[in-house]
């Protein structure tokens, strides 16, 4: 009510400037249209994925029937959330050159997976990253181990996502947050429950069809205003707000803090439970080894796009009206849109940005969902002994829990910053889960407890230190100084991994894993 | 037979890998050490619009595509072709 007599108001004192007056905040009946033809579409999907999902192999692997060409896409569609599409696009728009540390931050781990973890870990594992750590050391200690890094990633990744879409469609749909929440949840927990990753795949590959065209369409708009010209537009943005905007600024005022968080974005990468995941989707290592490669190229275009669509922000919205909309200048991206193709586009780049959030919730649910059945469940406590329909229950009550503690906590978080939430979960992949698989792929010499103590050590440390973070201690307890100087630990977290899993190793001794070390080389390289 | 191909194989696939991580991490890490210690070199403007950071944030992103490049064609060719030479000797008794 408030809210609409404002605009009218608005729009009755000032029709003339775009860059002012935003339609953002108030239901948008196109973005209502294109958000629910996606869901159609997708729920149609996982209806037709569900008939095919029988097996567990079925539901987590997409019977291994994916083309790396499709697993390229959805790999690119698990990935690019919208933190990365909102985010750096607000980033640019308000700080200019600062915002690139992530575009390219963001790319850097994906050549890292491919040339260590993407081909072992389809040779060695079934379901999850904790199959390849696990296949020579006893699986009990190692499954709970990386039970607990992965749960720790998704969960911390999940909030982000969720306190993401709540305030995204309180500000483009002007529903409540926690409505928006609800609504996010019930539609992830329907493609994971039914559709399995089958369901989860196709998603993933629709959204990041969307994602790359919704924001090829705008850096082409953007362009097309500065003669198909980027150093144009980039030479404007310096016109106007002075040549800093090119240079470094603040963002990176403390030189640790930027290599920090370097290591954790390139490293954190290979250590992401549903990343990995994915590379079980595909019938080989050869085509999981492809599939990197076009994820890789594509991941790239979208982020070199990101360039043109943060500075065009810049130029054409302006810093000071992206901040007027919300402070964090998530909504960049979306104003340009309004600005160069009217309310339309603006309703277009909102339901873009909302599939966006719902295939990368999809995939991280699924993700935990496995850790918990398959890991936990199946693996622990059944030592091995559960068929396939005992599975698939598990798997899909996992898929309820997981949903429901996602909602929830994305109301407890509600307000926290997404950007640096979706840091902090890089981080604990990068610590908890990086180290222990490269130590278990490549060392003759590692042992249970040496891999163990690396995962747990390498987890909880990355929670400790975010805990005497100064974003914590001072941002949020309001203390007057921190323990801990980093923003982000991983610049301490992911050596301590590395040195506690090779003294461990080497104080303890396994000659059992050691002597299996041939045959798990051989299947890590041959495949079966 | 087998066991030496099959040892200088996985050798080779190992170098490679490490070589390759070794060069991805040395450019990222390069980018960042200049954002951090040499500001004035990063805001340098080498014509109308381009900065050297912009321009070396955009090669980062490039030499990802490079470096995948080199090893996708490098283990298409030569490390497969090794694959199946050594799957085909463990089959033969």
């Amino acid at each position: 009510m408030t809210l609409i007599s404002m605009v009218v108001q608005a729009a009755a004192q000032q029709p003339a400037a775009p860059a002012v007056t935003t339609r953002i905040g108030e239901p948008n009946v196109i973005a209502m249209v294109f958000f629910f033809a996606f869901i159609a579409i997708t729920l149609g999907i996982t209806y037709w994925a569900a008939r095919r999902t029988r097996t567990t192999e079925d539901f987590y692997a997409a019977g291994r029937t994916i083309t790396p060409g499709q697993n390229g896409m959805a790999l690119a569609g698990d990935y690019m959330s919208a933190a990365s599409f909102l985010g750096i696009a607000g980033l640019v728009s308000t700080t200019g050159f600062d915002g690139l540390i992530y575009s390219t931050g963001w790319l850097v781990g994906w050549p890292v997976v491919l040339f260590l973890i993407a081909e072992p870990l389809r040779n060695i594992g079934k379901y999850t990253f904790a199959d390849v750590v696990a296949a020579r050391l006893s699986q009990t200690p190692v499954r709970i181990a990386a039970a607990i890094g992965t749960l720790s990633t998704v969960i911390f990744y999940l909030i982000a996502q969720m306190v993401g879409a709540g305030g995204l469609i309180r500000l483009m749909f002007g529903l409540k947050y926690e409505t928006a929440l609800v609504i996010v949840g019930a539609a992830m927990m329907a493609y994971v429950l039914f559709g399995g990753m089958i369901a989860t795949t196709w998603v993933q590959i629709v959204k990041a069809g969307l994602l790359l065209g919704g924001a090829a369409l705008l850096a082409l708009m953007v362009l097309a205003k500065f003669g198909f010209n980027p150093l144009a537009l980039f030479a404007a943005a310096a016109d106007k707000y002075g040549e800093a905007v090119l240079a470094p600024g603040k963002l990176v005022a403390a030189p640790l803090d930027a290599i920090s968080l370097g290591m954790a974005l390139m490293f954190g990468t290979a250590g992401l439970p549903h990343i990995l995941m994915r590379f079980y989707t595909v019938p080989d290592a050869r085509a999981a080894r492809t599939s990197v490669f076009y994820a890789t190229g594509l991941i790239g275009v979208f982020y070199l796009m990101t360039f043109v669509l943060g500075f065009g922000a810049m130029v054409l919205v302006g810093p000071d009206a992206i901040k007027a909309v919300d402070k964090g200048g998530n909504m960049a991206a979306p104003l340009l849109a309004e600005v160069l193709g009217g309310t339309p586009f603006l309703g277009f780049i909102a339901a873009v940005a909302f599939a966006t959030i719902l295939a990368v919730v999809a995939g991280l649910t699924l993700s935990g969902a496995a850790a918990l059945s398959h890991d936990l469940w199946v693996n622990v406590f059944r030592h091995g002994k559960a068929d396939s329909r005992e599975q698939l229950r598990v798997a899909r009550w996992a898929t309820v829990a997981l949903g429901v503690i996602a909602v929830l906590l994305g109301i407890l978080f509600k307000g926290q910053n997404v950007a640096y939430m979706v840091s902090l979960a890089f981080a604990i992949a990068a610590s908890g889960n990086f180290p222990a698989l490269v130590l278990s792929i490549f060392w003759k010499r590692c042992t249970t407890e040496g891999v163990v103590s690396s995962m747990v050590i390498g987890t909880f440390s990355t929670l400790l230190l975010i805990y005497l973070s100064p974003t914590i201690q001072v941002d949020l307890l309001h203390r007057t100084g921190a323990w801990f100087p980093l923003k982000n630990p991983a610049l301490v977290t992911i050596p301590l991994s590395f040195v506690v899993g090779v003294l461990v190793s080497l104080a303890t001794r396994d000659d059992v894993v050691s002597a299996g070390f041939a045959a798990a080389e051989r299947r890590m390289h041959v495949g079966d | 037979m087998s066991e030496h191909r099959f040892r200088s194989l996985a050798e080779t696939r190992w170098r490679i890998a490490i070589s390759l991580t070794a060069a991805m991490v040395a450019i990222y890490f390069g980018f960042i050490l200049l954002i951090a210690y040499d500001k004035p070199l990063m805001g340098r403007l080498l014509t109308r619009g381009l900065s050297v950071g912009v321009l070396l944030g955009a090669l980062v992103i490039v030499s990802s595509w490079v470096l995948t490049w080199i090893y996708v064609r490098w283990a298409n060719t030569h490390y497969d072709a090794g694959l199946e030479e050594v799957r085909r000797e463990a089959r033969t008794p």
